[in-house]
C-alpha cells in the first residue's frame, strides 16, 4: 500500500468502519447501471442506500461476461441493447452523487482498456467514483491500471479465491485498496449458494496478507446467508438477487423490491 | 493486404505469456490455480520423453499421420500458382484439430483430471475432443453456440455417439464466442477436477504456446514433405484463420524461414466494411477477449461486436495473440475471403479435385484462386493447409449457395418428387416427373 491512502479507499474505509461501529457486517449492493432502464435504475440504487447499503457497486455492462451468471448476463445484455453507452452509464453514476456512500464501478477490463486505462481513469473519477472492480484483471496484469488509479485516487478492489496460492494472496493484498473481495464459491454469480467453511478459510488466509477489510460475494442472497457471512467477514456483498428484484416485474415496483431486499440483508448483516 | 516478404527474425517473447504486447492471462482469480498447474504440466510433459513418444504413437497409429502434402494440378491451373495441398482432411475424425487434442488429453490424464470440456463452432474441435474423451475414459462436455448446433448437425450428432454431452448455447450471438463464454464459466466453477481443452491458439496463457506447439506437427510434415516432392522451399503458406489455431501450426516451423511468406486468410463474411464480417485482424483493434490481449472486433465502448461467416469454425470476433502479434512485425500478413469466394474456393475444390473441402479452408483456397497468381506471382509454390473436410458442410452449402446440385431429383423433395416416391393422389404425376430431368444436371 502506499504511504499516503487514496480518497477513494478512506471513502470505502469509513463505510466499513462505521459498520464495525456498529458491531455489523458492511452491505455492499451490486446493481447494474440503466438496467432496466435509466430513470428505474437511478431510483433503485438510491432505495438501496435509503435501505442501509453501505457501499454500492455498479456494474458497466459488457457484452461477455464471463464471470457472471445468467441473471447479470440477461442484464447486462439488455442494457447493451437499449443503446445506453459506457458513457451515458458513467453520467448515470454522476447523478447519483446525492447518494452518500461509496460508490465503485464494475466491469470487465475490456471496457477499461478499449477506452484506455487514463481516460478510463479520468471519467470514474469524475463520476465521483470511489473505486473501481475488474474480475478479469489479476494482480500480475494489473501495474499499468494501477498507475492510473492511483493518479486519479481510485481504489482498486482485487478478487481472492480459495484456489490463490500463498504467493498470489500477498500479491492480492499488496495491489488492492479499499477492500479484498473473497469470492465464495467456485463459479459465476447467482447460480449456487455460498460455500461455508471454505470460504471462512479463505477469508482468515487473506486476513494473513492484508489489514484491509475483506468482503464476501458471489453466492450470498438472502437474509440468512447474510448472516453467515457476516459472522466472519467485515462486508459482503450482493448482487444476483438484487438484480433479479430490480429486473422482475414492473419497473414501477422495482426500487420497492429493491428496498425490502436490501432491508432485509441489512438486518442479516447485523445479526452475526 | 500486401504480401511482405519476411522481414528480421522477431524477438523472442518479452514477458512469459506474451508476443510483443499480446497474450497475457486476463481471468478471474479462481482460474488460476488450474493455469498454473497446466504451465507446469506442459513444461513437464515437453520435457518427458515418454510424453513425446506416447503422442507420437497416438498420432501415427490412431491420428493416421503424417498427413500427405499434395500437388493439386488441376486446382493450380485455375490459380495460376502451383498449389500443394497439406491434407488434414485426411486426419482421423476429419481436421486438424485432433493433433492439439491428443495433446491436452493426455496433458489432461497427467493433471490427474477425470473431466474435459470445449467449445467448438464447426463442431471439428468438439468432434475431436470427443474422440480423445472416448479413447481415454474421459467425461467430456462440448458447449456450441445454438446456431452452429443449427447448421453443422452432424458433428453434434458425431459427438454424441462419442458419449459427450452438447449443451447448445443460448446467449448473446448464439455462435462460437458465447460458446467460450459458457464453456470459461463451466471451467470457473468446476476447475478442480476438469481441464478446459481449448482448440484454437487463443485464451489465456498458456493455451496460444500449448496450441502452437501441438498444431506445430503441421508445418514440420510439410517441410520434409515440400523438400522431398518438390525441393527446397515454397514461395508461400497459406491457412484459413478463425482463432487460428491450424495457421499457426502451418506457419510454425517457417516463422524463422526467410524468404517464406506466410498469410492468413480471415473470413469477411459478406464484405470488410459491411458490418458482417469475421475478418478480425483487418477490421478489429487491440482489446481483450477471452483471456488475452490481442485483436478484437469491438465497438468504442469495448463491446464486441457480432462477427459473420458463412463457416462456423471462423465466424469468430478474436484471434489468437501470435497472429496479430505477427501481423504486428510483418512477419505474416493477413488477407480475408468472403463468403461467396469461400464457396466458390469450396465448389472448385470439389470438382477439380474430387476434395470436398471444409469451408473454412475453402476460404483460403477462394482468396488463391482469386489473387494468387496477382499477388504471389505466376507460379509460385503455395502450400496451403486443407484444414478439414467438408462433410458437415454439404446441407449449409447447398442451401446457403442455393445450388441446384440435384438433391431435390435424389431425395424426392419440392417440386420433383420423381416417379414411385409417392402414391395414392399422383395418378396424374406427368408434370412432377416430366421437370426432374433438367432440374437433376449438376451446375456448371
Amino acid at each position: 500500500m502506499t504511504a499516503t491512502r487514496l480518497a477513494g479507499d478512506l471513502a470505502i474505509q469509513a463505510a466499513f468502519d462505521r459498520a464495525r461501529d456498529e458491531d455489523r457486517a458492511a452491505l455492499i449492493v451490486y446493481l447494474t447501471a440503466g438496467y432496466p432502464d435509466v430513470a428505474t435504475s437511478k431510483a433503485c440504487f438510491a432505495a438501496a442506500v435509503r435501505a442501509g447499503a453501505d457501499v454500492l457497486e455498479v456494474g458497466i455492462p459488457f457484452s461477455d461476461p464471463m464471470m457472471d451468471g445468467p441473471v447479470i448476463q440477461a442484464a447486462n445484455q439488455h442494457v447493451i441493447e437499449s443503446g445506453l453507452t459506457v458513457a451515458r452509464q458513467l453520467d448515470l453514476v454522476a447523478s447519483l452523487h446525492h447518494l452518500d456512500v461509496p460508490k465503485l464501478v464494475m466491469t470487465y477490463v475490456t471496457i477499461a482498456d478499449t477506452r484506455g486505462y487514463p481516460r478510463f481513469a479520468d471519467e470514474c473519477a469524475e463520476a465521483g467514483l470511489a473505486g473501481v472492480i475488474l474480475p478479469d484483471l489479476p494482480a500480475p496484469e494489473a501495474d499499468p491500471w494501477l498507475r492510473e488509479a492511483r493518479r486519479r485516487g481510485l481504489a482498486t478492489v482485487f478478487l481472492a479465491s480459495s484456489v490463490s496460492t500463498d504467493e498470489r494472496l500477498a500479491a492480492i493484498g499488496r495491489a488492492s485498496t479499499g477492500w479484498v473481495y473473497a469470492t465464495g464459491l467456485m463459479g459465476v454469480t447467482g447460480v449456487n449458494a455460498v460455500a461455508g467453511d471454505v470460504t471462512e478459510r479463505l477469508v482468515a488466509r487473506v486476513r494473513e496478507h492484508t489489514e484491509l477489510p475483506v468482503a464476501v460475494g458471489i453466492g450470498v442472497r438472502d437474509r440468512r446467508s447474510a448472516a453467515e457471512v457476516a459472522r466472519y467477514a467485515d462486508g459482503v456483498i450482493v448482487g444476483s438477487s438484487i438484480v433479479r428484484a430490480a429486473g422482475e416485474g414492473d419497473p414501477a415496483g422495482a426500487p420497492e423490491r429493491v428496498g425490502e431486499l436490501v432491508r432485509e440483508l441489512r438486518a442479516g448483516v447485523a445479526d452475526r | 493486404m500486401s504480401t511482405t516478404d519476411a522481414p528480421d527474425t522477431p524477438p523472442a517473447d518479452v514477458r512469459e505469456g506474451y508476443f510483443g504486447q499480446f497474450g497475457g492471462s486476463y481471468v478471474p482469480e479462481a482460474l488460476s490455480g488450474a493455469l498454473t498447474q497446466l504451465i507446469d504440466a506442459w513444461a513437464e510433459a515437453e520435457n518427458d520423453p515418454a510424453f513425446t513418444e506416447h503422442l507420437d504413437r497416438l498420432r501415427r497409429h490412431y491420428g493416421g499421420r503424417p498427413t500427405p502434402l499434395y500437388h493439386a494440378e488441376r486446382l493450380s491451373e485455375a490459380a495460376g500458382v502451383e498449389l500443394w495441398l497439406k491434407r488434414e482432411d485426411l486426419a482421423h475424425t476429419g481436421s486438424h484439430k485432433l493433433n492439439n487434442v491428443v495433446g491436452q488429453a493426455l496433458l489432461t490424464q497427467r493433471m490427474g483430471k477425470g473431466r474435459v470440456i470445449a467449445e467448438t463452432g464447426a463442431g471439428q474441435h468438439g468432434v475431436a475432443t470427443a474422440t480423445a474423451a472416448a479413447l481415454f475414459g474421459l467425461d467430456c462436455t462440448v458447449y456450441m453456440g445454438a446456431e452452429d448446433v443449427r447448421r453443422q448437425r452432424l458433428n453434434v450428432v458425431r459427438m454424441q455417439l462419442l458419449g459427450t454431452e452438447v449443451v447448445p448455447v443460448d446467449s448473446g450471438t448464439r455462435t462460437l464466442k458465447d460458446a467460450i463464454n459458457e464453456a470459461m464459466r463451466d471451467w470457473v466453477t468446476n476447475v478442480d477436477d476438469t481441464h478446459y481443452l481449448i482448440g484454437s491458439a487463443m485464451g489465456p496463457h498458456p493455451f496460444p504456446t500449448i496450441v502452437r506447439q501441438l498444431q506445430r506437427i503441421i508445418s514440420t510434415e510439410a517441410t520434409a514433405q515440400f523438400e522431398e516432392q518438390a525441393g527446397g522451399r515454397p514461395d508461400a503458406v497459406v491457412a484459413c484463420v478463425g482463432g487460428g489455431s491450424n495457421a499457426i501450426g502451418s506457419f510454425a516451423d517457417w516463422i524463422d524461414v526467410e524468404g517464406v511468406r506466410l498469410i492468413g486468410v480471415e473470413a469477411a463474411g459478406e464484405g470488410v466494411g459491411s458490418g458482417r464480417s469475421a475478418a478480425t485482424i483487418t477490421e478489429g483493434r487491440e482489446a481483450v477477449l477471452h483471456g488475452s490481449r490481442s485483436v478484437v472486433l469491438v465497438d468504442e465502448d469495448g463491446q464486441v461486436k457480432p462477427a459473420h461467416s458463412v463457416s462456423a469454425g471462423l465466424d469468430y470476433p478474436g484471434v489468437g495473440p501470435e497472429h496479430a502479434w505477427l501481423a504486428a512485425t510483418g512477419r505474416a500478413s493477413y488477407v480475408s475471403a468472403t463468403d461467396t469466394e469461400a464457396l466458390d474456393g469450396f465448389r472448385r475444390t470439389c470438382e477439380l479435385e474430387g476434395i470436398i473441402p471444409a469451408l473454412e479452408p475453402a476460404h483460403a483456397v477462394g482468396w488463391v484462386l482469386r489473387h494468387g497468381r496477382e499477388l504471389l506471382g505466376e507460379g509460385a509454390r503455395v502450400v496451403l493447409t486443407m484444414s478439414g473436410r467438408g462433410d458437415k458442410d454439404v446441407d449449409e452449402v447447398v442451401e446457403v449457395a442455393n445450388w441446384d446440385v440435384g438433391v431435390a431429383k435424389a431425395f424426392g423433395e419440392d417440386r420433383d418428387p420423381g416417379p414411385g416416391v409417392r402414391d395414392g393422389s399422383d395418378a396424374s404425376g406427368s408434370d412432377a416427373s416430366g421437370s426432374g430431368h433438367g432440374a437433376g444436371e449438376p451446375g456448371a
